[in-house]
């Protein structure tokens, strides 16, 4: 397998302000790869350096081996769906699609032949006469596609596409991208805020935070070895504890997150090999298939708990304000870095 | 991690003259930036501002009285000259002018803006907006006519004032020194209806624009008939309009002062500004003077913009 | 209740009402005498109707003259003030550069100053550089003050559009040029044909600035104003002046109707 897109030490500065700093990373041939991370984080800058609607100010982005830093974006084999779709509202659906085909140079038959196969293959097919004004945002989500698709990149990059959507739709659309993705073998990169759809979707993530990659990983790789406290917290939930929580609690100083669906109360966990934190239960939340429960530890720290509720029924093990022993297997801590 | 092979890079591929281009600008935006900018940039550098530059420079040189020529002998004769008590009298009618039509086109237009975003809605508002425009982009030339037709002797106006038996009331009126005349359209009066006329629409937009932003609910709380309405109006309304009225003013002010066309059709005889500045170049051709005398208006144009930006007008632009 | 208060009192229906009544006072005395059979004078009520000076001012090789040089020349400003304004809209639009307050200012001055400043500055320019005024003095005068009004509308028109169309554009493989006629072009087309509506009716109308950089040509405005100092030809000059009002009404309503309800194409100022 090869690389498609390389970042060597990249970096993008706007005066003062590095919106990506000093970043190195490689984008394999044919995967699923999402940049997540928090807005101004550096995902979708790095994003636009590589369609090339931004420049880097210093270090080597390579596409496919080529050098990429000065190339305009109309020159590079990377196409992209945007975030607001950007449909032309002067073209039909049809000559969207069809509008790189159009500057290439391609024949109007041709290339309206061409368009309605990627329509039909988005499931657009009766909708090619329409104004992009005339369609709902599902249906221009699926235009924005087929108009980048149609010229067949190598590399595919998706600016938060689903963020317009409601909830139902986003994960129908989850879905049938990984299909397509899979369908295709072209490589997607993918930006989104949404850990979630991250680690739904993709065959690696690059948490993105302040400008810098925090981890590069499998999302279950992300999930149980999480590199930093902001990765075990932003991935999913995390009780992170630091330095001198650490050292009161279990002994040595080096910080470490617990998962809370692996913390029990004292009393469900047998096991030799726990740790156990005495705590005040201040607050339960229902949630359907499990509840929340969040305790005081050490005084200040909060930490949640949560257990799955039996036959949907939440069975507290202590009452709220009263005293409740916390414990979690010795391997459910995650060591972290810094 | 899965394992990852390095490419042979592949060489680039060719590039016409045409994609050069291309990649030379993106590599360097202030190209682009430079060959967008450049014409107008050019254009008014060369032609307006050397234009003002070279009037500034003018202004400067030397007219000789006795052979009516201009050398290039730098001196600062002319702005001695701007000081005699003759100038001043233009300068002071040319300003009270300006004034006088300001104000009177303020109290004209505000009620008319109010009505415009208080009241006018659906059509109504499009229609109001459109009979305030379309006045005000007509031609000037033609405008300033209808109004020598509209004063003339026996024309609409005297007919008028006649059929309500006013005709008493103007003579008496031409009589008065600041506002009289021998007819209407040589009057003071006459020349300030015109002139207040023609800039009315410079003074309603500003303060529509100025009061769209009023929320609404302000705006309804204030036509209450009580003494809570008249005071949401003077506390809250007046102040956040005020900076639409003194926008408008800036044209009214502005444009009175520079006119030398009106002065020279309607009312009386005594120079204007403007129609200083024309006859001096013009008729005498002593442009150095003329040039210097430009001077003044620039002078009271920006002190007045530096007066209405403490007041907050460019925000209603 | 509520329907009460929102019904304007009289006293302001009045005054609102009165305020058209009189902006549009002297536009309707101008159509009534156009058709005014009197030859001489402007005695109210009108003596007459007739068509009749339309056929006379029309077989008039001075009014003729001035109309078919009014027409080219604010031509002439409009093209090259779209030319202008256009490049400096797209120069000025998100970037941002030591001086471009600077440069705003400039393009807005020669509509803000005084027009007799913008008039006499010019010809004293063309006169120091033995420049004869004429057909082109006056272009080059109508064009500069023209710009501002294509300008204004372009820009806005830049900040309403979404960038993202011109990103992928090129995005979906097109040069700047192609970027721009495919998307932007179609995208400000609009405006600027609102912006060029406006800029025909403020050159074909213009008269101070004219009266300095004209010379001898005799522009309508020009043929209008030497018959208001000389009185010699009143039907004639009714006649015209309903024709100058007509020739710049239309392009006027035209740009509201094409700017309807986006910008406020009043705000670019006269």
């Amino acid at each position: 397998m090869s690389i498609a897109v390389q970042f060597q030490q990249v970096s993008r500065h706007y005066d003062s302000v590095r919106a990506v700093d000093d970043i190195s990373l490689d984008i394999a041939e044919g995967e699923f790869f999402s940049m997540l991370g928090p807005s101004g984080s550096g995902k979708t800058t790095s994003l636009r350096l590589i369609a090339g609607f931004e420049q880097p100010s210093s270090g080597s982005l390579r596409i496919f081996g080529q050098e990429a830093a000065g190339l305009p974006p109309n020159l590079r084999a990377v196409n992209t769906v945007f975030q607001d779709y950007a449909l032309f509202p002067h073209m039909n659906v049809l000559d969207n699609v069809a509008y790189g085909l159009m500057l290439k140079g391609v024949t109007k038959s041709e290339r309206h032949r061409r368009a309605e196969e990627m329509l039909e293959m988005v499931k657009l097919g009766q909708y090619g006469s329409r104004r992009p004004s005339a369609l709902s945002g599902g249906q221009r989500q699926r235009v924005a596609l087929a108009r980048a698709l149609i010229l067949q990149p190598r590399v595919l990059l998706l600016d938060e596409p689903l963020g317009a959507l409601d909830l139902k739709l986003r994960e129908q659309m989850q879905t049938e991208l990984k299909t397509l993705q899979r369908q295709l073998g072209i490589t997607f990169v993918f930006v989104t805020h949404d850990q979630g759809e991250a680690m739904s979707m993709s065959d690696r993530v690059a948490v993105f935070n302040k400008g810098r990659i925090e981890q590069v990983a499998a999302p279950q790789v992300l999930y149980n070895q999480p590199a930093t406290a902001f990765v075990a917290d932003f991935v999913g939930a995390a009780n992170v504890f630091d330095g001198e929580l650490a050292s009161t609690l279990v002994g040595h100083a080096q910080s470490f997150a617990v998962r809370p669906e692996r913390i029990r109360p004292a009393g469900q966990l047998a096991d030799d090999d726990v740790v156990r934190v005495p705590g005040k239960l201040l607050d339960i939340q229902y949630l359907g298939a499990v509840s929340r429960y969040e305790v005081e530890v050490s005084g200040h720290k909060v930490v949640s708990m949560v257990l799955p509720n039996e036959n949907g029924n939440a069975t507290a093990p202590a009452e709220i304000g009263a005293a409740l022993t916390l414990a979690w297997p010795s391997h459910a801590m995650l060591p972290l870095a810094g | 991690m899965m394992s990852i092979a390095l490419p042979i890079p592949p060489a680039a591929p060719a590039l016409g003259l045409w994609q050069r281009l291309g990649v030379t600008l993106y590599r360097h935006p202030g190209l682009q930036l430079g060959l967008l900018l450049g014409l107008p940039l050019l254009w008014f550098l060369v032609v307006y501002i050397g234009s003002l530059a070279t009037l500034l420079v003018q202004s400067f040189f030397t007219f000789d009285d006795f052979t009516m020529e201009v050398s290039r002998e730098l001196t600062l004769a002319n702005y001695q000259q701007l000081l005699q008590p003759a100038n001043f009298d233009v300068v002071l009618r040319t300003l009270s002018m300006a004034s006088a039509v300001t104000l009177a086109s303020a109290v004209l237009a505000f009620p008319l803006a109010y009505y415009m975003v208080r009241y006018a809605r659906g059509w109504k508002k499009g229609f109001f907006y459109v009979a305030v425009m379309l006045p005000m982009w007509a031609s000037y030339i033609v405008k300033v006519y209808a109004w020598t037709v509209l004063l003339a002797k026996d024309g609409i106006v005297y007919w008028a004032y006649q059929h309500l038996g006013l005709g008493g009331v103007v003579d008496w009126l031409m009589t008065i020194p600041l506002l009289g005349g021998n007819s209407l359209t040589t009057s003071h009066l006459g020349r300030f209806a015109v002139f207040t006329y023609i800039w009315l629409p410079f003074m309603i937009l500003p303060i529509q624009a100025a009061l769209e932003r009023v929320p609404l609910g302000l705006m309804q709380a204030s036509s209450d008939l009580g003494a809570s309405g008249a005071q949401t109006f003077r506390h809250v309304i007046l102040p956040l309009a005020f900076p639409g009225v003194v926008a408008g003013s800036i044209f009214t002010f502005s444009l009175t002062l520079g006119d030398y066309i009106i002065p020279q059709i309607i009312g009386p005889s005594g120079l204007f500004i403007g129609s200083m500045v024309y006859t001096m170049q013009g008729s005498i051709g002593n442009m150095p003077l003329a040039a210097a005398f430009t001077v003044v208006p620039v002078v009271i144009i920006a002190l007045y913009l530096t007066g209405a930006r403490k007041l907050g007008a460019f925000d209603a632009l | 209740m509520h329907s009460d208060q929102d019904r304007a009192p009289l006293w302001l229906r009045l005054l609102a009402y009165g305020g058209i009544g009189f902006l549009f006072l002297p536009i309707a005395v101008i159509i009534i005498y156009a058709f005014n059979a009197e030859s001489a004078g402007y005695s109210f009520p009108p003596k007459g109707f007739t068509l009749s000076w339309f056929g006379a001012a029309f077989a008039r090789n001075d009014v003729l003259q001035a109309i078919g040089l009014s027409l080219q020349l604010a031509a002439l400003a409009t093209v090259l003030a779209v030319l202008l304004g256009t490049l400096a809209a797209a120069a000025m639009y998100r970037r941002d550069f030591f001086g471009k307050n600077a440069i705003t200012m400039m393009l807005i001055l020669p509509i803000a100053l005084p027009g007799i400043i913008t008039g006499i500055a010019l010809l004293s320019a063309f006169r120091l550089a033995d420049i004869p005024s004429g057909f082109w003095t006056i272009a080059i005068g109508h064009a500069t003050f023209c710009v501002v009004v294509i300008y204004n509308n372009v820009i806005a028109r830049f900040r309403r559009m979404s960038y993202s169309l011109v990103e992928a554009s090129q995005d979906l493989g097109a040069d700047m040029f192609q970027t721009f006629r495919y998307v932007v072009l179609p995208q400000i087309a609009t405006a600027l044909l609102a912006g060029g509506m406006l800029a025909f009716a403020l050159s074909f109308d213009e008269i101070i600035v004219t009266t300095f950089t004209a010379g001898n040509e005799v522009t309508l405005p020009i043929w209008m104003l030497n018959q208001l100092t000389r009185p010699r030809d009143v039907p004639i000059t009714n006649v015209v002046a309903m024709t100058v009002m007509l020739i710049t009404a239309l392009p006027i309503l035209g740009a509201y109707y094409l700017t309807r309800g986006t910008e406020d194409i009043a705000g670019s100022g006269k």
